[in-house]
């Protein structure tokens, strides 16, 4: 095997990360990667840093490449290690922790944030928005309050201007020029963009020049040339960005204003060398959009692999992504003369589209409020097609040429092959279609897995469903996310992240936040909501009773007749005289019509009158009895053979072990009920295989097993491991309970929940890594420490009185 | 509080509780004679009379979930107005309801 050539990459930003991808797809075995970082992480979507700042994503969720990645493809990283220089001589590259060598070299050192030379500006408090250590200062900027100045209103400005505003700052947003984002909208849409910014409470100053940043050993406010000042705790700097080029030019590369590449996105006076991304500049033009910086990263990875393909710039379209505010701009849309122009107003629904042609071609198009037809725009002006015989009904978009309107799935049918759908990654219609046939894709996830379309800013998801179900037909559900009920569109993953993401921590604050249909839900999401907030707020979150199922409010089970069935606790099954007689006792004094052993090992009396629960609770109290919760979504029982204790098979002794499971995790809230067992030997008479967690005890310990089921499904459970001693079988038990406590979705089992997450991931996280099975643990025990309180003594003594007497009783007097 | 007073033939109008009796998004159960009426208190504290049984299946509909001005019942899950007592959506039926008044903090309901 031929000796890998060693390949320097400085910079893990989204170009370089997308080269690394093409190599190793290509060429696996073609290169030894090094790969430097100024920032110490590896490469992220750095597109998607405007949710994380708003709240809607965290971190990790806009992780693209991670440790595992980087180790597994065996790349040497050296993250939060600055390059001093490049030695070409030596073909040297020389960083602060030491050398090394190359044989190909790719500079990818992206842009730096343009810092407008006034006085203040190293002040603390002034922060650009162009990482995640950006972001996060910003954030905990913005946990203290008070006022933000956002200097600059182009794309990125007013993303962090709607991101601090989202949480809670007073905004306002500084722009040079006329109107916002002049560079992409014309001055009617801008206008759009101010009343839109302006009602969420940004305040907007266009025309606006800055001539000093205030404030002697922080920043306090921000002083324009008309010499109007405004007051700020936070300025970011969003002017712009240019291209950072130190290291080439140290090295004595050419560089104008980037780094001078060839199309194939070589440096011009060293072959060796590469340069990729928003560092370069080729016969003049810049990069900044994410789409080109794919194309480029294609072209250099053919080029280092021998090929020699060119790199064409072509026009672009821009999306701002805020959520909430629709904008699409392409082409060549200044007035000229020779140009004409067709314009479309709507005032009340806040829609302004303005095409630009010149010789019966569409040369530009502007559109705010409604960009369904975007793509179809920018097809006609890249095909520069012929628009006469259209012109009149040109404006009104792709659905209305030819008169009647056509239902939206026939104009995604209409697009041509070659029409591009996802602009962040330059993919066409053609290319997902084939792809969904050609692997039998069926999940929006598979395809933007398999074609990255919609997997990079998201806002082309609809076009790519469309797609998918015009390919698939009917055997593709348009909402694969099922909705958590019909009051939101927003399923149970995404509902449990934003109410972590945004801490959330009532009902109605969930509601406000995620813009619920309803004034105050209903049947289906209020008990998922308020078992969400249990779960990952225990300690704050105070129980909305009126949102429970009747029996979860009540304790008891409610039954045709409106009378209710009580089921007390009895630990792994096994009771004893006095208990039994305390039941006997209790059945006899309220005339309790049917008892019955349950399926559970335990006894069940049903029948009971609404009125009589709390005496009921009371006796049973007396005789030490706790709530079996029969009724809760949460553990119900712990079935057990006698195992060690008296059975000649017994290996271990498999009462004892229930017995002590049931008594740490009884009271706990789950997203659906859980059912164990612990069985004393592999004849398994407590049936633990068909469990939601079972346990069959061994001569070397402890076999732990996990989503089976024995109700509407039958399902054998899977194999979790071996442990060898009681308490380590109590520990994983719970930390695998907590880990579906926080990622189930409401009334969805465990054996359901496992498949979904994958077992083997399961495994990973409760039996091998140890430190997080921790974690889960004493998450648990946290939250029971709120939990395990014996509602049946509660209501015995009083609580929640109102729920069991009638409001009033009326004699009814002889009617006549 | 536990009201006893006497039902005379016609329209009566019978005190039962107050508002705070019952909680907000919840109900309680006037017993009268063998029918049994449910008093509700909405969000935004407005008050309801039905009588406590679903036209589905007798359900006692003052368990359940209370929401945008209507009960899903416990058993079954039929959605019922609270104002007008009409089963919702796909359901057919109805049940009784019974006019309310508020005296101040008192409620009052028409019987008979």
């Amino acid at each position: 095997m031929s000796e890998r050539q060693k390949l320097v990459i400085i910079g893990a930003g989204m170009a370089s990360g997308r080269v690394i991808e093409h190599l190793l797809e290509k060429a696996p075995e073609a290169f030894a990667i090094t790969l430097f970082n100024a920032e110490p992480r590896g490469n992220y979507n750095r597109i998607m840093l405007s949710p994380v700042l708003s709240g809607e994503k965290t971190y990790e969720d806009i992780v693209t490449h991670d440790d595992a990645f980087y180790a597994g493809n065996g790349i040497i990283t050296r993250f939060g290690e600055h390059v001093l220089r490049i030695d070409r001589e030596n073909k040297k590259v020389v960083g602060q922790n030491g050398e090394v060598d190359y044989d190909k070299l790719v500079i990818a050192t992206g842009s730096a944030p343009f810092v407008i030379p006034v006085e203040g500006r190293d002040l603390p408090g002034v922060v650009s928005y162009r990482d995640l250590d950006d972001t996060e200062t910003m954030i905990a900027a913005a946990g203290k309050g008070g006022k933000a100045v956002v200097i600059g209103g182009g794309l990125l400005g007013l993303e962090a201007a709607a991101g601090l505003a989202g949480r809670g700052m007073d905004v306002t947003v500084i722009h040079l020029a006329g109107h916002l984002m002049e560079r992409q909208l014309d001055e009617a849409a801008g206008y759009l963009l101010k009343r839109d910014l302006e009602k969420r409470g940004i305040k907007i100053h266009c025309k606006a020049s800055t001539a000093a940043i205030l404030g002697n050993e922080r920043v306090e406010g921000v002083l324009l040339e008309d010499n109007s000042a405004f007051e700020a705790d936070l300025v970011v700097m969003a002017v712009g960005i240019r291209p950072e080029t130190r290291l080439a030019v140290d090295a004595g590369l050419e560089v104008a204003r980037g780094i001078s590449v060839t199309p194939q996105m070589r440096t011009l006076n060293d072959p060796d060398i590469h340069a990729v991304g928003e560092c370069i500049d080729l016969d003049g033009l810049l990069f900044g959009l994410v789409a080109p910086l794919y194309e480029q990263a294609a072209v250099l990875a053919d080029n280092l692999l021998g090929g020699n393909t060119a790199f064409v710039a072509k026009d672009l379209a821009t999306k701002l992504k805020v959520t909430g505010i629709d904008l699409y701009s392409a082409g060549d849309f200044a007035d000229g003369e020779g140009r004409e122009e067709i314009v479309l107003r709507d005032a009340t629904a806040g829609i302004y589209k303005r095409l630009v042609l010149k010789d019966n071609r569409l040369i530009g198009a502007v559109m705010y409020g409604d960009t369904a037809d975007g793509p179809w725009f920018f097809d006609l002006i890249k095909q520069g097609a012929d628009i006469s015989e259209m012109r009149d009904t040109l404006v009104f978009g792709q659905a209305y040429q030819g008169g009647a309107q056509l239902d939206p799935m026939a104009a995604v049918a209409a697009l041509p092959l070659e029409a591009e759908i996802c602009g962040c990654n330059g993919v066409c219609k053609g290319k997902i279609t084939e792809t969904i046939t050609a692997k039998g894709l069926t999940t929006l996830d598979d395809v933007r897995a398999h074609t990255k379309a919609s997997s990079s800013c998201g806002t082309c998801t609809g076009l790519v469903e469309q797609l998918m179900m015009l390919t698939l037909g009917d055997a593709y559900n348009p909402s694969a996310v099922t909705p958590v009920c019909g009051c939101t569109d927003l399923g149970h993953d995404d509902v449990r992240r934003l109410i972590k993401a945004k801490k959330l921590k009532t009902i109605p604050a969930v509601m406000q936040e995620l813009q619920w249909k309803t004034s105050c839900g209903c049947a289906k999401c209020r008990p998922a909501l308020n078992y969400y907030l249990v779960c990952d707020w225990p300690d704050e979150y105070a129980d909305d009773y009126q949102s429970r199922f009747i029996n979860e409010r009540v304790h008891a089970n409610i039954q045709k007749d409106g009378t209710y069935s009580v089921v007390p606790r009895m630990w792994g099954g096994v009771t004893s005289a006095s208990e039994l007689r305390a039941i006997a006792d209790v059945v006899d004094k309220f005339g309790i019509p049917t008892v019955k052993v349950t399926g559970g090992q335990r006894i069940d009396m049903l029948g009971i009158r609404k009125e009589d629960l709390p005496a009921v609770w009371a006796d049973l109290g007396k005789a030490g009895f706790v709530s079996g919760h029969a009724y809760a979504k949460g553990l119900r029982t712990v079935k057990t053979c006698v195992g060690s204790e008296w059975c000649r098979f017994g290996t271990q002794d498999s009462t004892g072990l229930g017995i002590r499971i049931e008594k740490f995790m009884w009271g706990s809230w789950t997203p659906a009920k859980v059912k164990m067992a612990v069985s004393g030997c592999p004849r398994n008479c407590a049936e633990a295989t068909c469990k939601d967690v079972g346990v069959v005890c061994v001569d070397s310990g402890f076999e732990i097993h996990f989503a089976g089921a024995a109700g509407l499904d039958i399902k054998g459970t899977e194999k979790l491991g071996l442990v060898t001693t009681a308490d380590e079988a109590l520990e994983v038990i719970v930390a695998l309970v907590q880990m579906y406590r926080e990622q189930g979705r409401y009334l969805e089992r465990i054996y359901k929940w496992a498949k979904r997450v994958g077992y083997d991931e399961v495994r990973r996280q409760i039996l091998e890594d140890t430190g997080r099975r921790k974690e889960y643990f004493d998450r648990f025990v946290f939250s029971q420490k709120f939990a395990q309180v014996d509602p049946w003594s509660e209501r015995a003594s009083g609580k929640d009185k109102h729920e069991f007497t009638p409001l009033a009783t009326l004699d009814l007097e002889a009617a006549e | 509080m536990n009201a006893h007073a006497a039902v005379k033939p016609g329209i009566n109008w019978i005190r039962v509780g107050t508002v705070n009796d019952i909680p907000r998004r919840g109900a309680r159960c006037v017993r009268f004679g063998q029918a049994t009426i449910a008093v509700f208190r909405t969000a935004e504290d407005r008050i309801y009379a039905i009588e406590d049984k679903c036209p589905h299946r007798a359900g006692p509909l003052s368990q359940g979930i209370v929401h945008d001005g209507c009960v899903t019942c416990p058993l079954h899950n039929w959605v019922i107005s609270l104002e007008t007592g009409l089963a919702q959506g796909a359901d057919e039926g109805s049940v009784a309801t019974f006019p309310v008044r508020l005296e101040g903090e008192h409620i009052v309901i028409g019987i008979g």
